[in-house]
């Protein structure tokens, strides 16, 4: 079989003979192209009159079953995290009858995301660097964790000398890589916050298929928060890419517009974390430093299973120790 | 006229022949050749493990000890393929265990193994002696301390860039007393730690040892008894290379690399304190491969252990190394071939360090047998790649990485189209290239018309139409594996180069402009293709088909379309195809 042959009947060389930047392949007259070429199948050039009807499934069940499953769930889905809990048991339960398998008419559209190559080619333009971009520049997770992880060491160090008066590092040797390293890579920490991506896993009960969320990319638990809304709800190829309002200096921070709803709403899921000694913990506890430190992998949990987690502390304000162990009783 | 060569004869005389290709050609002669082939295949490379079945491999070679897999597309690697996609090695063991059971070596690079398949493994093949696990996961050191424990005659178990959860240190403990025979042992991916005495133990008994990588958490003072008990490594991966200063640490670590005559491979560096790394002078003149590219040391430092390996090959280190690190490597190395420099601050905004597209000059001038290389850098120029395709027409592997998408030539303001169309047209053995910068569809004519030995090409950021990518397959004859990310590339080329895709191994765009109707098309037109829509939104059909799906996934395949699907990929084509192939 010629290898030249195309699905188009013939000419299989099309627009390409000749001239190179001419028009007669660009994307302004592939519209015609399409038409003429597509024998029987319909382009539809109108834009999105579905969409705003169109009922999410969220991935929560798989396949052809997707179709009409909707998902109240920017309404009801919150995901709670510790600060929920000495106001609101009562409210999650309420939430939790309509939630996630109801046809509800309250449906989240999917908000202007299309993502051509146009308006990703916009996103990256305008974006601050290429840190906005999932995937790129293109390393292995593996080497951006075990560099940051580098990095992260000495920086974290400081935070939990400062803070807490105690070494809670328990290798030596990591203690003196960071007086090293601070020797050593005092320029690097000169020039201010180095960002680079700390990815962990992201399970979602319910959900077979999980995600990774990378964790430096937020500065506050609100942020993290409201980024796991939406994947789990409506995961896009970039991350938050269309959702930075507040870029600052530091090119990797989405500020969250207003306090996120996840951790005032009440839902039937709660984030959890498992830290480096295999426990797992409520989000939103310890200072967002000592987290970064400690986190393993996340989970959002149903709240029926998150029973066992539910602190007991005093209001956070006053609290100067992070919260106690809640299975087990090993000191920090 | 008769045929009376004897099958033994035939059988002995192909035994002296390996490699895949050449074995192909060898089954193609005549129907005999091709049954008398089959039977004595020992070694198999499915480089899409979609591709072909167990079942169909089984069927065909019946008699094989070694099987290498890969499962994801080389883009998992950066977080674009979403978790759950495929690559499942159960099925496979499970269908070798029953049929392989004399199997002695598996080889996985990135696919999905648990611990059942793992297990599964160390208990089925007899002989079992190598497993070797690149970019893996979905496993515990569970899975590991079965293979430990059971596998009687492992001699290479090579753990890389893995993402295992790590359960406990205690799985190196399963190596009974009575193993002897490891030849390699890596797990510097593994993030626990293990048990020093367990890993001593084994290291002393196991004198045909010739490669040990270790993990971060072995520390530096442990290492000196680890060397003195296995002289005769050759590579050695080390585990944190830092420690408070002590002479009499330092001076054990130098007397302990003295030891080890034969070393040729260094890598592992985590945390390096410089003072200690003097400790390996004594060896680095027999180093041939150093990975320094966890090493967060500064330039300075790097130069001074760089100047010590005057028979380097191929080096790996950070962008710390600035041009002048370069500039001293040129000057040193002259037996280098492969240069990898990676970025220590990917993310930042500005270049925390002074490397520039002349520190790659330099090396390309200096290093006659340069022809492999990987370069993250922030800025470059049409005429720096000029003079390194004019300096290097013997490059077969350049992947260009300027961080910042659409950078061009920062002098001219030019996009970079003619200094790659330059590595292309005087490098013409070259197989591999990544381009990064600011490119028109001129670069893929480029492309099209002179690399004509090419066999993978990644694009990212790049072209302005679907010429671009039509330049790409109409073009390069040898091409098998394409990967495009954010590029104006849609329907036309791929319609119009839809055979072409037959004759490669795989194609991945994502955030093209690629529509769901053409998928379809596609899908529906070539039932030897596997067209995967992968899209984490609404399922395709429900909403306009000309309106571009998330990712494509596109392969030549014999098996039909899968059946391990999660429920954001789709085939297209799927109900013509299943009853094509059920």
């Amino acid at each position: 079989m010629d290898g030249a042959m195309g699905l188009l009947g013939g000419g299989g060389g099309g627009g390409s003979s000749g001239g190179s930047t001419d028009g007669s392949m660009s994307t302004v007259s592939k519209a015609e192209v399409v038409e003429q070429d597509y024998v029987g199948l319909m382009s539809e050039v109108s834009s999105y009159p579905a969409e705003a009807e169109l009922e999410l499934g969220l991935g929560l069940s798989l396949g052809g079953a997707m179709k009409a499953k909707p998902c109240a769930w920017r309404e009801y889905g919150r995901i709670l995290t510790a600060k929920d809990f000495p106001s609101v048991v009562s409210r999650g339960s309420s939430a939790s009858s309509s939630s996630s398998s109801g046809r509800g008419t309250s449906t989240t559209a999917i908000t202007g995301t299309k993502r051509t190559a146009d308006t990703v080619a916009q996103d990256v333009g305008h974006a601050n660097g290429a840190s906005q971009v999932v995937g790129w520049p293109p390393i292995r997770a593996y080497r951006i964790n075990s560099l940051a992880s580098q990095v992260k060491a000495s920086t974290a160090e400081e935070d939990d000398h400062s803070i807490f008066g105690n070494d809670k590092n328990k290798n030596s040797a990591k203690k003196d890589t960071n007086n090293s390293n601070n020797k050593n890579n005092s320029n690097i920490q000169e020039k201010g916050c180095r960002r680079s991506s700390l990815f962990v896993k992201v399970n979602m009960d319910g959900v077979p298929i999980g995600r990774k969320v990378d964790l430096n990319a937020h500065s506050c638990y609100e942020s993290l928060a409201q980024t796991l809304e939406d994947m789990f709800h409506r995961p896009t190829t970039t991350v938050n890419a269309n959702r930075s309002s507040g870029e600052k200096e530091h090119n990797l921070m989405v500020e969250a517009a207003k306090s996120s709803r996840l951790l005032d709403g009440s839902s039937e899921f709660v984030l959890t974390y498992e830290d480096k000694e295999g426990d797992w913990m409520l989000v939103g506890d310890v200072p967002w430093g000592m987290f970064l430190n400690t986190v393993k992998r996340l989970r959002i949990m149903r709240t029926s299973e998150a029973n066992g987690l539910a602190p007991r502390f005093q209001e956070r304000d006053q609290r100067q120790t992070p919260a106690p162990r809640l299975r087990g009783s090993k000191p920090i | 006229m008769a045929y009376s060569f004897p099958e033994e004869v035939l059988e002995h005389v192909f035994s002296f022949i390996h490699s895949d290709k050449d074995r192909n050609a060898v089954s193609l002669v005549c129907k005999s050749w091709y049954e008398i082939e089959r039977w004595c295949r020992r070694r198999i490379f499915v480089g899409n493990c979609y591709a072909v079945s167990p079942r169909i491999v089984i069927r065909r070679f019946p008699e094989v000890r070694s099987v290498s897999l890969k499962g994801k597309p080389h883009f998992a690697d950066f977080n674009l393929v979403p978790e759950g996609w495929g690559g499942y090695v159960y099925p496979w063991i499970s269908a070798m265990a029953e049929a392989y059971p004399w199997l002695e070596e598996l080889r996985l690079k990135r696919m999905v193994v648990t611990d059942e398949a793992l297990e599964l493994i160390s208990r089925s093949f007899k002989n079992f002696s190598a497993l070797v696990l690149s970019s893996c996961e979905g496993f515990t050191t569970d899975g590991l301390a079965a293979i430990a424990a059971n596998c009687r005659n492992l001699k290479e178990l090579d753990l890389r860039e893995c993402d295992v959860d790590d359960r406990s240190g205690n799985w190196l403990s399963h190596f009974p007393e009575s193993c002897t025979s490891l030849v390699s042992l890596s797990f510097s991916c593994l993030e626990g730690e293990v048990s020093f005495s367990a890993l001593e133990r084994l290291v002393s008994r196991c004198t045909n040892l010739r490669a040990l990588r270790l993990n971060h958490s072995v520390p530096l003072d442990k290492l000196p008894n680890l060397l003195r008990r296995a002289p005769q490594l050759v590579d050695l991966g080390m585990g944190a290379y830092t420690a408070e200063l002590r002479p009499e640490l330092y001076s054990r670590l130098g007397n302990a690399f003295a030891g080890c005559k034969g070393l040729k491979s260094l890598s592992g560096f985590w945390d390096v304190v410089p003072s200690y790394l003097p400790a390996t002078y004594s060896v680095c003149a027999g180093i041939t491969f150093l990975n320094l590219s966890y090493a967060t040391i500064q330039s300075p430092d790097l130069i001074k252990l760089i100047r010590q390996c005057r028979n380097l090959q191929r080096l790996w280190v950070l962008d710390y190394i600035e041009d002048s690190g370069l500039n001293a490597l040129a000057a040193s190395c002259k037996d280098l071939e492969e240069l990898r420099v990676f970025p220590s601050d990917p993310f930042g905004q500005e270049a925390n360090v002074s490397l520039t597209e002349q520190g790659l000059v330099s090396v390309s001038e200096g290093c006659p047998k340069l022809q492999s290389v990987l370069y993250f850098c922030r800025q470059m120029t049409n005429a720096a790649l000029f003079t390194i395709a004019r300096n290097r027409p013997n490059m077969t592997r350049f992947r260009l990485c300027i961080i910042e998408p659409r950078t061009p030539d920062y002098l001219t303001l030019q996009p970079l189209d003619a200094g790659f169309g330059a590595i292309v047209e005087h490098c013409k053995d070259l197989r591999r290239l990544s381009l990064s910068g600011l490119l028109t569809d001129l670069v893929f004519e480029y492309i099209g018309t002179h690399a004509q030995k090419l066999e993978m090409l990644s694009v990212a950021f790049a072209g302005e139409s679907d010429l671009g990518l039509h330049h790409v397959l109409s073009g390069c004859k040898s091409l098998r594996k394409l990967e495009i990310r954010d590029c104006p590339f849609g329907d036309k080329a791929l319609f119009v180069n839809a055979s072409k895709l037959e004759t490669m191994r795989s194609l991945w765009m994502s955030s093209c402009s690629v529509s769901f109707g053409a998928c379809k098309l596609l899908g529906q037109k070539m039932p030897r293709l596997n067209v995967e829509v992968i899209d984490e939104r609404a399922p395709p059909d429900l909403r306009p088909e000309s309106e571009p799906i998330e990712r494509l996934y596109v392969y030549r395949t014999i098996a039909g379309p899968r059946l391990d699907m999660p429920g954001f990929v789709w085939t297209m084509g799927d109900e013509k195809s299943a009853t094509e192939f059920s």
